[in-house]
């Protein structure tokens, strides 16, 4: 099983202190919290992608470039990428190109975004989002598995003798995961062509992850890919640790309340008890985490959310610091007791990767 | 015969609150005429004021508190809905608005709706023609054509030479609003969510299907 981290890149005033950081600072730091995964002997490290502040990963692949350059085994996701307002002829070629840089290190999670303007200011309609999302990947599937492409779509200028480049590391395309929040179709979608589905989890109730997730396995073994319980499932996760629990709750607690997405709504108990989200001990974390597979059954991979909210770079790498040492080895023993023979234990890894493992 | 479900969702603040015994008023003659059309049906009334800070919660965070959950699900599964919110500043409350934001946009479509508000003075009254109807016009609901308003004069005085009295209002609207619900066939006990495996497959568009839509034009 894969265990990382996922960020969204928000640039986000520390509510204890006051002090916001630059978008320097938060760029920077944003690299450093990924050689500090990899380091504490995690998996993956995505990144999200956002067009408007207070959010810095504008340009994925050129942070992950730079991480891949620093890095030697960490997967490098992204968490997600914009295939509605993205052209997927440059989806093509920028993370081919990242696929080649990182020797096969790289897969990546598609999504719709649900930044209204967003998409006015590439040029396309938010009420097209999920025709948006079908087209635009049907065309990068095609890239990626074609060496000459002839195209015509709703939705961009069509394409005669088209020949994305570079072509893929040894002809094997990046591995492509789902984002999705509760869209059925974007569930199929990722069934009909045995990609993953990721399921961001953290912001709502378990009850959409379930549904989501379930539909997602029906329709993977309608297609012909496999058996339901060996579709590839990714969750994210969200956790704030010390060593004793109530310190976790109070350390974290400003930043809850203050956070951009949920701040001013429900009490962190409250949250806690209705989402994924779990502050207290590492033990804590590895419970509440082993439980997710009581309702998706037995997945590929596990992100967490650690550095959003305004903590502090050193927070945060003391966050990974227990993840890596405490939680972690942990998890993976325990999940892999419990995985039955014949689910796989990863999303599947480009051979130059699996060969470097072996 | 199946049991017809009635939701009275009142958005009265103050205890006890004219506002709850409108609804309740309102409620008791729906059931009366249904039960004399011998179509038994179950009450329910939501009151606004005890979910007022899980509806601000669910705002903010995207998804309702499982108190608010529920009252959400009674009002989306009911046979006949009754509507009430106190008149503040020319239209409904912002509580009553918040709680109707929060269901779901075709929740609500075809399923009979009964309007009423209540107000210190009867020169507010027409709120529930200028604010309540093209709220719930929006919402595709099957508007009981009376909606009653409750001045607080009304609550001590009969009827005038152009107007019939509170009680006959209430008594005519709950009358349209049993008529709506006895012609109505009780929907199938909602599954749980767990048990809905199968109909999950049937909801999605199948991916050729949204492939080909695509090609249409």
């Amino acid at each position: 099983m894969q265990f990382g981290i996922f960020t969204v890149g928000d640039v986000t005033t520390d509510p204890t202190t006051g002090r916001t950081p630059t978008e320097h600072e938060r760029i920077k730091n944003t690299v450093a919290i990924a050689l500090k995964a990899e380091e504490v002997g995690l998996d993956v490290f995505a990144t999200g992608e956002h067009h408007n502040p207070p959010f810095v990963p504008s340009s994925p692949t050129t942070l992950l470039g730079h991480i891949a350059a620093r890095t030697e085994n960490l997967i490098l996701s992204t968490s997600t990428t914009l295939i509605t307002t993205n052209d997927p002829v440059k989806i093509a070629e920028d993370y081919a190109t990242l696929q080649h840089l990182a020797d096969g290190r790289i897969d990546l999670m598609t999504g719709r975004g649900n930044t209204g303007p967003v998409y006015p200011w590439f040029g396309q309609d938010i009420r097209q989002g999920i025709p948006l999302a079908i087209e635009n990947y049907a065309l990068l599937h095609r890239l990626w598995r074609e060496d000459v492409v002839d195209w015509e779509g709703r939705f961009r200028t069509a394409l005669q003798g088209f020949t994305s480049t570079p072509r893929p590391l040894d002809g094997v395309p990046p591995f492509v995961w789902h984002g999705s929040i509760r869209s059925p179709e974007i569930a199929e979608q990722a069934a009909y062509y045995g990609d993953g589905f990721f399921a961001n989890h953290i912001f709502w109730p378990k009850q959409h992850t379930e549904k989501m997730v379930r539909l997602y396995r029906q329709r993977y073994a309608h297609y012909g890919h496999g058996t339901a319980e060996q579709a590839i499932v990714g969750l994210g996760g969200q956790v704030f640790m010390r060593k004793n629990s109530q310190d976790a709750v109070r350390e974290f607690r400003p930043y809850f309340d203050n956070a951009p997405v949920y701040g001013h709504g429900p009490s962190l108990e409250e949250f806690t008890e209705q989402t994924p989200l779990t502050v207290g001990s590492p033990q804590q974390v590895i419970d509440r985490t082993l439980s997710f597979r009581e309702y998706v059954g037995d997945y590929q991979r596990q992100l967490f959310l650690v550095d959003h909210a305004g903590l502090p770079l050193k927070t945060v790498l003391e966050q990974l610091d227990i993840l890596g040492e405490e939680v972690v080895p942990v998890l993976r023993k325990e999940f892999a007791n419990l995985r039955p023979a014949g689910v796989p234990a990863t999303a599947p890894l480009h051979p130059a990767v699996r060969a470097q493992e072996a | 015969m199946q049991t017809l479900k009635l939701v009275a969702v009142s958005a009265g603040l103050s205890r006890p609150s004219s506002t709850r015994l409108l609804a309740d008023r309102l409620a008791k003659a729906t059931e009366e005429r249904l039960t004399e059309r011998g179509r038994p049906v179950e009450v329910q009334v939501v009151e606004l004021r005890d979910l007022a800070v899980d509806i601000a919660k669910h705002l903010v965070s995207g998804f309702p508190s499982p108190a608010l959950g529920s009252a959400i699900d009674a009002v989306t599964r009911a046979d006949g809905v009754i509507a009430v919110t106190p008149v503040f500043t020319a239209s409904y409350s912002g509580l009553f608005k918040s709680f109707f934001d929060l269901i779901d946009p075709d929740a609500l479509s075809g399923s009979p709706v009964l309007l009423a508000a209540t107000g210190g003075t009867a020169r507010h009254s027409l709120a529930l023609d200028h604010a309540l109807r093209p709220l719930f016009a929006y919402l595709r609901a099957l508007i009981v054509p009376t909606a009653v308003y409750a001045a607080s004069e009304d609550w001590g005085s009969g009827g005038d030479e152009w107007t019939a009295g509170l009680p006959s209002r209430i008594d005519r609207a709950g009358t349209e609003l049993a008529d709506l619900m006895a012609g109505r066939q009780p929907e199938a006990p909602a599954q749980d969510v767990d048990e809905d495996v199968d109909t999950d497959a049937d909801e999605v568009v199948p991916f050729e299907r949204q492939l080909a839509d695509l090609r249409l034009d």
